[in-house]
């Protein structure tokens, strides 16, 4: 088990390296450098402007060093002006300006200045990951339970009237994205034009003060799209233990079929829908974003919209840090988790 | 004039389908009275989700083709006095004409926008979810066939692409300033690659023995593939017959990219499970070529899985291609797909909502039907 952890955990450690330094190299092409010059400095630059932004701010060193500074094994850059006007990577964050630390990357602590909020990316990101924490927490309620209650009862007799309807349910659920529900909810539930105004179509309020009537709709909208998968993983997983002999059993010695059900079938069934709700989290992700930026709910969804639109590079990475760790931390976590919910795999 | 009810509207709009409802009745009929010998094909019009999975996506598939017969209104032309007005509204000076469902912030016909749209998403969503495939298929067989040091790495290279976040993904290759940098067209370069490598090899496993036969086969692909080539990538075909926006390429390529990783895994799963069977080790032994097991001993076998997989993904491609559109990134404003006119229409939704609930709900009513018809297939395919 422990090699098997630390073998995960290398390989999660080289993935996380790997694909921050796409997202690193990507938000440092040339022509979104120049994009960034012109929408922090002004919009009529001439090129030669251009290049004199970039070398005061630390881009004109090669992609590796840049990228070295913000993992924090390179020292930061410093650029001192023809006035005397000292700066640098290091500076801009420092809690005292006389004495800046040589190294500010991650393994400081440190995840630079956004352009676009001017203030720490790491106050930023924590205030957002909390916003959107909260959102997925009650999304979690909402479809997790649901999902699980629709696919048991739809598995318990395949073929049935029952599981007809509720596949149908499922399926409808997950040929519904997002924008599509979320669209659809705002237009019957808070338009003038259908005229049942009964919950808010914006959950700005919500991110200080949550109530029933600007939660619900976002919570509603991101649990639908995602229900419907879990449901029919769950319901499949139902159905193939109802086939197993250790039910037929059961079943024989006189059991009543609620006690088969609750007592001998749902802990086995339960096992793949585990997996399949851990892995989900990463795709939420998507659904976050749609939804906080079509309901307007300032949270990690949003901020990373934001920070893409306006290239802010160190915002965006700590965005994609944090997401791509999301999606690794969940596939361990369910990779564990399997081994312990079924003691027929093993690791090794 | 009066404006109409929405029993009228609803009989208007069925009249403007009438191409669509004659193609279908055509469709399901000869499909039906031919059944017992088209064999997948023919048993899904034993399930009744399949028959309505199938209707729906054919539905949509008709529309497309026969657009401009179905629309009432140029989908980009504007009326004065039609912005924003609810469905059924009489178009003013003209007897007997009507927005049926209503016009969109900029006077438009939000039906005629919608029947355009259609062409829009099923030309790209279906293609790209086929190029996916090859791209996954060609590097999914050897990858499980072969395993070791190959497999170790195509898989980690496809974890990585999986463990990004598709959105971010698309925020960071969808802009604009990333197409003069040239990185979509190197990504085209690199995947539309696999298609022709796929059919050449398709045909040198199974025809080295008949070289005049071989040589044929693979002399035609290469032409046709690398004339496609030349157009789809660099936009420079001669003849002018291939090409493809910028934009668009950009989309498609990243559409593509995202997919591929999931093919490669299902095919290498396959491949795994495939590859121990007994038909496989007589091929072995007979003193086959590896790429002649994997490409007609293996594939052939793994149809059924895939093909169920490629109609979800349809589905899947055509919610990412609306997730795209919804961000407002890649398309052109003026383009009456289904997202970007979603996108267009949320900022007035609570005032007007029908412009973006119709492609909401043709979209959700494509992927349903898609859904619906991988179910079919996968319950017929299960019972042989």
């Amino acid at each position: 088990m422990l090699t098997f952890l630390l073998r995960r955990s290398g390989v999660m450690l080289a993935t996380a390296i790997c694909l921050s330094f796409v997202v690193f190299f990507l938000t440092n092409l040339q022509p979104n450098l120049e994009k960034l010059a012109k929408t922090e400095g002004n919009n009529r630059m001439t090129d030669e402007q251009v290049v004199s932004w970039l070398s005061r701010n630390g881009f004109e060193r090669p992609l590796v060093v840049r990228f070295g500074e913000w993992i924090g094994v390179v020292p930061g850059w410093t650029y001192e002006g023809e006035d005397g006007r000292i700066d640098g990577r290091c500076l801009r964050t420092a809690a005292d300006r006389d004495t800046p630390p040589r190294y500010c990357g991650i393994l400081q602590g440190q995840l630079g200045f956004s352009s676009v909020f001017s203030e720490p990316v790491s106050k930023i990101v924590w205030e957002k990951l909390s916003l959107t924490g909260f959102l997925m927490f009650w999304v979690m309620i909402v479809m997790v339970p649901a999902a699980l209650i629709i696919g048991v009862l739809a598995g318990m007799r395949e073929g049935s009237r029952t599981d007809r309807s509720l596949s149908s349910v499922s399926i409808l659920s997950t040929a519904t994205p997002e924008y599509v529900s979320g669209v659809v909810f705002i237009a019957l539930f808070s338009s003038k034009a259908f005229g049942l105004q009964w919950f808010k179509g914006s959950a700005t309020k919500a991110m200080t003060e949550p109530n029933f009537e600007n939660f619900t709709l976002p919570v509603a909208t991101m649990a639908i799209y995602g229900m419907g998968y879990i449901a029919r993983m769950t319901r499949a997983s139902m159905a193939e233990v109802m086939t197993a002999q250790y039910i037929r059993t059961a079943r024989l010695k006189g059991l009543s079929f609620s006690g088969i059900v609750l007592k001998h079938a749902l802990r086995n069934a339960l096992i793949a829908p585990f997996t399949v709700i851990m892995l989900q989290f990463p795709w939420l992700l998507t659904g976050v974003v749609i939804v906080e930026t079509l309901f307007n709910y300032k949270g990690f969804g949003w901020t990373l919209v934001e920070a893409a639109g306006n290239n802010d590079i160190n915002l965006l990475l700590a965005c994609s840090i944090v997401a791509v760790l999301v999606v690794l931390i969940t596939q361990l976590i369910s990779d564990i988790g399997y081994v312990f919910l079924n003691p027929r795999i093993r690791v090794s | 004039m009066e404006p109409l009810s929405w029993i009228d509207i609803i009989g208007r709009m069925a009249v403007q389908f009438v191409p669509v409802w004659i193609g279908l009745a055509l469709i399901f009929g000869v499909s039906i009275a031919t059944k017992s010998r088209t064999g997948l094909y023919g048993q899904l019009f034993n399930s009744t989700v399949g028959m309505i999975g199938f209707g729906l996506v054919m539905f949509w598939v008709l529309t497309a083709f026969l657009a401009d017969m179905i629309i009432t209104h140029d989908p980009l032309s504007q009326l004065i006095g039609m912005k924003n007005e609810p469905p059924g509204t009489p178009v003013p000076d003209v007897e007997g004409d009507y927005y049926l469902l209503g016009g969109d912030n900029l006077a438009r016909d939000v039906f005629s926008r919608l029947v355009m749209g259609s062409r829009r998403v099923l030309t790209i969503a279906p293609l790209a979810t086929l190029f996916a495939f090859m791209v996954g298929i060609t590097l999914g067989l050897p990858a499980g066939y072969f395993g070791k040091r190959l497999d170790t790495g195509l898989s980690f290279l496809s974890n990585l692409v999986l463990a990004f976040p598709v959105i971010l993904l698309f925020y960071l290759l969808v802009t604009p300033e990333i197409r003069e940098t040239g990185i979509p067209v190197i990504m085209a370069g690199v995947l539309f690659l696999f298609p022709i490598i796929f059919f050449v090899m398709l045909w040198y496993s199974r025809y080295h023995t008949q070289p005049n036969t071989r040589n044929l086969l693979i002399g035609t692909t290469l032409v046709l593939g690398f004339w496609a080539y030349s157009g789809l990538v660099f936009n420079a075909d001669p003849l002018g017959v291939f090409g493809m926006e910028p934009n668009l390429l950009n989309v498609f390529v990243s559409v593509v990219f995202v997919n591929s990783p999931t093919v490669f895994r299902i095919v290498r799963g396959l491949t795994l499970d495939i590859g121990t069977r007994d038909y496989v080790a007589a091929a072995q032994t007979r003193g086959e070529k590896p790429w002649y097991i994997m490409l007609w001993e293996i594939l052939p076998n793994a149809r059924g899985p895939l093909i169920v997989d490629f109609c979800l993904r349809i589905g899947y491609t055509t919610i990412l291609l609306g997730t795209l559109g919804f961000f407002g990134l890649g398309v052109s404003p003026e383009s009456p797909d289904w997202g970007s006119t979603i996108n267009e229409g949320r900022r007035f939704l609570r005032a007007y909502p029908h412009p973006a609930m119709a492609p909401a709900l043709a979209l959700m009513s494509l992927v349903l039907g898609l859904n619906l018809l991988a179910d079919g297939l996968r319950e017929e395919s299960m019972k042989t």
